[in-house]
């Protein structure tokens, strides 16, 4: 192996990454605009929930309860008659609708506990649970509020103080930015690596590589080095000015110990990449199963949903890919701080992770350059 | 003479490229008419404009007696024109048999069965393919793929025939038997038109009548008589270069090459090579020996084992029997030290194109590991020997073909090797250009003593070198001087010395059908529709979806993996959340707080947590999503009524998670508080004035699968089938046979619809599959109407196969359609179309969007047969607006999708 070689062909890919607009538009535009779009974009638990009162009361209290709903959580609500209530939850309209019997404010004055009706459609599971806690509570403090001037609660004797830790307002947005730079950083190192070397076969320009005295491990590690390296600094820029500057994310813990990671995550994914190629061969059949393989990366590695929810047959299975590790530590280093005796785990694992999909594409690449 | 061409003031530019320059001609009807020119000069573009299949911009064009800029004009002569582009089987679909390519071409010109049947058996006997009948075209030699072509393009009996470039890469005797063939079916039909466009001198000396062509415009023209008196050369290359004008010929000198001094060393040696792939022996045991200094020339058709017995010889293939020999050494792959010696400039290799030729002759030079200092100066050597100085700062795609050859050259001899290997180095070059290279290879033969190993199409670039083999086959023929080999077949030239070689190895041509026995029948003007060149177009995709498993594979297989991916990633309910708990009362009242959560099937139980350090230390490292805390006096507290408050900290990380959390724990403790409430007080306890009774409708377990799993069928159905409808009309653009399309009479909408058709099929199958997977898999229950549906499906996937028609009518590259549809269906899709939030919950553009995406109603009828047991009657507006919508996706597919190439 000659590092010499490994250094030259690596500047020949940059040099060739220099002069493809298309490509470093898409790689400015994916750390930067994408990641601050995706993290604003990041919906908060619920909003613009669509609901529907069916107010057979008509009296003050069920006035003041639909005009408790409005934006961002709720779109102002809409009146109707019983009659339309399921027609228009069949038809999708609704998620929400709130039915207020008769004489639903001459009985709470009563103190006879009237029972109001909520009726929610359980196939919007994103608004569902959410929603009727919210409703819940806007309902019980509006009638408290009406009956203040009768009655006084005590207090409930045993109170639960929540204080979510890292992130305390809770915001999605944070954990949505660091997320959307790991989509970028595979999504990019996986394309970079692997179109580039199916445009180099097609092209016939790999096949001129092997004349010369330059072997397949040189070919691979240049491809890995320069086409890292470029994803390492987009995400550090990424980190340090889009994230920590732009988005104003509170990063607790060490940058230098996540670009670390970032670098064995690049080692494992960058070797997918190739991997990858010479497995599809043409291009039409590369972007299949990369849609294929990406789309479970990002779904199933904890980055959208909680690892926790997931069937323990997936949770096996999803160990074996860089990104769970990956998500992991990012979560524990960026937000909880942690440093390295916490986090050495999952490093190892990446490491790992990276030298197994090396082996594996060099396998591959000398079969598929021959 | 009658012209069956009258073109005037012809003018044809690709962006800022110029192809044609004001071509003005008169092409005459009932001869053989050829297109003379190297590579590049605008032959394929005036051709593609005579056939109908490319757009006129300017100058004016009539074809058989009517003017190409008229739409009905072209219809009606449509089908009294062939056209066969340019490349081996261009208009040939690849995983097609013999028969099935053919039947396809007689269909749409509306054969009926017997009628092809009689037809297609007619051409297999007459051009002696009748054997290879069920051989898919992509099997078959360059020669028969060439033969086929031909078929296919005279299948519809027409009066013009126009073949653009059909002997590029083939063999001598196949060349030698495609025009034979020509010539046998124009003595059947005297009246037919046959306008050529060749690269080859030798074959153009045949025709009746010649166009000379450069930088898109014509030379000159006349018959190669006339050519040749006319410019005093005896040869129709030399004419050429003749008739260039003067600054193209500058410089151009014959190629001379010195006769070499003996030598006994040894450079190249092969003995008994040979490389199976599987079963297929491409080399057959080939031996030579080639001596230093020599230029030594190797010929045969595309496919013949020239270029894998050059890869042998560098070592990047490792032959299965026998054994290549550099200068006495083996040839060892692993051995670089043996690359240092060889140059290989290779078929496709046109040099890094993001390079400058700078940076490309620098790169390689520190790959053969020159000494940084020698390489400034040698870079200067090399751009003085190959006339690059100019362009040394330039990219090579601004380059002309012939200088990008120099440059290629120039980086294979940058390290001064001893060996050459060029692998058909002028192929589509300029014959001043071609002669300039040949005299450089002669003077690093003769004046460097570099040994050279070619490989060539041309019989006069043949004649130049020192010794030739002709290969086929896999097996080297003859192996002599060009003068040799002409003496021992007693034959005039060395084409037809090789042709006799050939024919002798490969036995006699098939008996041909004697003439007059097929010119019957008539083809019937086209009509405005027909059923029958729709169902072509439909045959033809499915059979090809059905030899392309991969692609079918990965459409029934793919959506599966994406479904159960989908359906286990966006779950909502989490379990098995971990929790430790910080007791510093350490009561009963304590413990049996704790208990509740433990007990609960969302949290399970870590060891307790011993201090507020330990919390921050197992938080940090990832172990506890909860730490809860209970102070001290908490019992105590309780029983009295006073205030005290449990600490509850939640990991906040991932926030989806501790929202999670939160809801748990505040639902765990309020079911706590009503119980201790209803134990210390007997039931009477109440809170609150009025009880909220929810009823989670139509998922009353309230399952993520039962929400989630609906809405991914639509999503799913909308991705795949427009993928792959996009790909089978953007496959047909970038490997060229689109072209059936524009020369044949098929009109758009059958286009569209017939490529639709399988499509369709494909996807309902997947609809079954998929709802299948719901229902016995994943346990979604199903309570409305399956009728119903099935037949939303049907118009929804009809609607999304024409979405993809649609985007395919304005990408014509695979990368960009892949990308391109995946983003035009993939964010609509998933945000706009109520999969998570409810359109109506929606503002400005999206909800636009999402009310007129089709996916939206789709979803609705999903949801409302799975979940909400809804039949027709409910269902119906839905049903309205999908059918609505696919005649007008289909509409604008149609009106945007030209009939003609741009």
């Amino acid at each position: 192996m000659n590092l010499s070689h490994i250094a030259q062909l690596g500047l020949k890919e940059l040099r060739g990454l220099w002069r493809d607009p298309v490509m470093l538009i898409l790689i400015v535009y994916s750390f930067s605009l994408s990641i601050y779009a995706q993290s604003n974009a990041m919906p908060e638990a619920l909003s613009n929930a669509t609901l529907s009162i069916v107010d057979e009361d008509r009296s003050t209290l069920s006035g003041r309860i639909a005009q408790a709903f409005y934006p961002p959580h709720f779109v102002a609500p809409r009146m109707i008659s019983a009659a339309e209530m399921d027609r228009r939850m069949d038809e999708g309209q609704d998620t929400f609708a709130l039915v207020i019997p008769p004489d639903f404010q001459r009985d709470v004055l009563a103190g006879r506990r009237p029972a109001l009706q909520l009726n929610v459609d359980a196939t919007r599971m994103s608004q569902a649970f959410t929603g009727s806690g919210y409703i819940q509570q806007i309902v019980a403090s509006e009638v408290a509020e009406y009956t203040a001037r009768y009655r006084t609660d005590a207090g409930m004797p045993v109170g639960l103080m929540l204080r979510p830790r890292y992130n305390p307002s809770l915001d999605p947005g944070w954990f949505g930015a660091i997320n959307s730079v790991i989509q970028s950083i595979t999504m990019l190192s996986i394309i970079l690596t692997g179109a580039a070397l199916i445009r180099e076969k097609e092209h016939g320009t790999v096949e001129h590589l092997l004349v010369m005295p330059v072997t397949a491990i040189e070919i691979m590690l240049s491809k890995i080095w320069s086409m890292g390296l470029v994803v390492l600094l987009a995400s550090t820029f990424a980190i340090v000015v889009v994230v920590e500057q732009l988005l104003q994310v509170p990063v607790q813990g060490s940058i230098p110990l996540f670009l670390v990671a970032t670098v064995l995550m690049l080692f494992a994914t960058t070797s997918m990449g190739i991997f990858l190629a010479t497995v599809a061969g043409t291009m039409p059949q590369f972007g299949l199963l990369m849609i294929l393989v990406l789309l479970p990366l990002q779904v199933l590695s904890g980055g959208l949903t909680p690892r926790e929810s997931m069937p323990d047959i997936v949770r096996i299975i999803m160990s074996a890919a860089p990104n769970t590790h990956f998500i992991q530590l990012s979560q524990g280093v960026l937000f909880r701080g942690a440093g390295l005796d916490v986090v050495w785990p999952q490093l190892l694992a990446l490491a790992g992770i990276g030298a197994a999909l090396f082996w594996l594409a060099l396998r591959r690449f000398r079969a598929f350059l021959a | 003479m009658s012209a069956v061409a009258e073109i005037s003031a012809l003018s044809l530019r690709y962006g800022r490229v110029r192809a044609l320059a004001g071509v003005t001609l008169s092409l005459p009807a009932g001869r053989m008419v050829g297109l003379i020119g190297p590579d590049g000069v605008g032959k394929s573009s005036l051709l593609s404009l005579l056939a109908g299949a490319r757009r006129l911009q300017e100058g004016e064009l009539r074809v058989l007696g009517g003017d190409m800029r008229d739409a009905a004009h072209r219809r009606r002569v449509c089908p009294r024109i062939a056209f066969m582009p340019q490349g081996l089987g261009r208009n040939l679909y690849p995983t097609l048999s013999v028969f099935e390519n053919l039947e396809f071409f007689g269909r749409l010109f509306g054969h009926d069965r017997a009628e092809r049947e009689r037809r297609i058996t007619g051409l297999l006997a007459r051009t002696g393919m009748s054997a290879f009948r069920d051989r898919p075209a992509a099997k078959l030699s360059g020669g028969m793929r060439q033969k086929l072509g031909l078929c296919c393009a005279l299948i519809h009996d027409p009066d013009l025939l126009i073949v653009d470039e059909p002997t590029t890469g083939v063999d001598p005797l196949s060349r030698r038997q495609f025009w034979d063939l020509i010539e046998d079916i124009r003595r059947d039909r005297p009246g037919m038109s046959v306008i050529v466009a060749t690269a080859y001198m030798e074959e153009a000396a045949r025709f009746d009548w010649l166009v000379a062509m450069n930088a898109g415009q014509v030379l000159a023209t006349g018959t190669p008589a006339d050519l040749l008196a006319h410019t005093g050369s005896a040869t129709l290359d030399e004419a050429f270069i003749a008739l260039l004008p003067e600054e193209d010929r500058r410089g151009h000198t014959r190629v001379v090459i010195p006769p070499r001094p003996p030598g006994a060393e040894i450079a190249i040696e092969a003995q008994h090579l040979t490389m199976r792939f599987g079963d297929f022996t491409a080399v057959d045991d080939v031996s030579f020996r080639i001596g230093r200094g020599e230029i030594f020339g190797f010929l045969g058709s595309n496919g013949c084992g020239k270029t894998t017995v050059m890869k042998m010889l560098t070592g990047l293939l490792e032959p299965s029997e026998g054994e290549a020999r550099l200068f006495g050494a083996p040839v060892d792959p692993r051995d670089m030290a043996v690359r240092h010696r060889v140059g290989f400039m290779s078929q496709s290799f046109s040099l890094y194109t993001e390079l400058t030729v700078r940076q490309n002759l620098d790169l390689h030079a520190r790959l053969f590991g020159m000494e940084p200092d020698r390489i400034a100066p040698r870079i200067a050597e090399m751009a003085d020997r190959f006339d690059l100085t100019e362009v040394l700062d330039g990219l090579p795609e601004s380059l002309p073909l012939g200088i990008r050859q120099r440059l290629s050259l120039a980086v294979a001899m940058i390290h001064a090797p001893e060996i050459l290997i060029l692998d058909e180095p002028t192929s589509g070059v300029d014959p001043v250009a071609r002669d300039a290279f040949w005299t450089i290879l002669g003077e690093l033969s003769r004046k460097d003593g570099v040994t050279v190993f070619v490989s060539t199409h041309f019989m006069n670039e043949a004649e130049l070198c020192d010794r030739i083999s002709l290969m086929h086959a896999g097996r080297v023929l003859i192996s002599d001087t060009a003068a040799a080999v002409i003496t021992a077949r007693g034959a005039a030239t060395l084409e037809e010395a090789f042709i006799s070689v050939l024919r002798e190895a490969i036995g006699e041509e098939p008996a041909a059908i004697p003439s007059g026995q097929m010119a019957v029948g008539h083809t019937a003007p086209a009509s405005v529709f027909s059923l029958r060149r729709l169902l072509s177009y439909s045959g033809l995709e499915a059979l090809q979806l059905r030899r392309d498993p991969i692609r079918a594979a990965l459409a029934l297989v793919g959506s599966l993996i994406l479904m159960f991916v989908i359906g286990l990633g966006m779950s909502f309910d989490v379990e098995e959340l971990t929790f430790a708990v910080l007791d510093r009362d350490r009561t009963a009242l304590s413990r049996d707080y704790a208990l509740d959560l433990s007990g609960s099937r969302y949290f399970h139980e870590e060891p307790p947590l011993e201090s507020y350090d330990d919390i921050d230390v197992r938080m940090r490292a990832g172990q506890l999503s909860l730490a809860i805390e209970i102070p001290p006096g908490f019992a105590a507290a309780a029983e009295r009524g006073g205030h005290v408050e449990i600490g509850a900290w939640i990991d906040g990380a991932n926030p989806t998670r501790a929202e999670t959390v939160s809801g748990y724990v505040q639902g765990i403790h309020a079911d706590w508080l009503m119980r201790k409430a209803r134990e210390s007080l007997g039931g009477a306890a109440s809170q609150g004035n009025f009880d909220l009774v929810t009823r989670f409708r139509y998922n009353p377990d309230v399952k993520s699968l039962v929400a989630v799993v609906p809405a991914v069928i639509p999503l799913l159905l909308l991705l795949i089938p427009a993928i792959l409808t996009t790909l089978s009309v953007v496959r047909e653009k970038e490997l060229g046979s689109i072209v059936n399309f524009h020369v044949t009479p098929v009109t758009r909408l059958e286009f569209l619809l017939g490529k639709q058709l399988p499509y369709i099929a494909l996807a309902m199958l997947n609809f079954v599959v998929l709802t299948a997977f719901a229902v016995f898999v994943f346990r979604v229950p199903f309570t409305g109407s399956l009728p119903a549906l099935s037949l939303a499906a049907l118009l929804y996937v009809t609607a999304t196969t024409a979405m993809g028609l649609l985007i395919s009518s304005f990408i014509s590259s695979q990368v960009a359609a892949l990308f391109g549809t995946a983003m035009l269906t993939m964010i609509p899709g998933v945000q706009f179309s109520g999969m998570i939030d409810p359109v109506s919950s929606l503002q400005g553009a999206g909800r636009l969007i999402g009310e007129i995406y089709p996916t939206t109603y789709f979803i609705i009828a999903s949801r409302g047969a799975f979940s909400k047991g809804l039949g027709f009657a409910d269902l119906g507006q839905s049903l309205l607006a999908l059918a609505v919508v696919i005649p007008v996706i289909l509409g604008l597919g149609a009106l945007l999708l030209g009939k003609q190439a741009k």
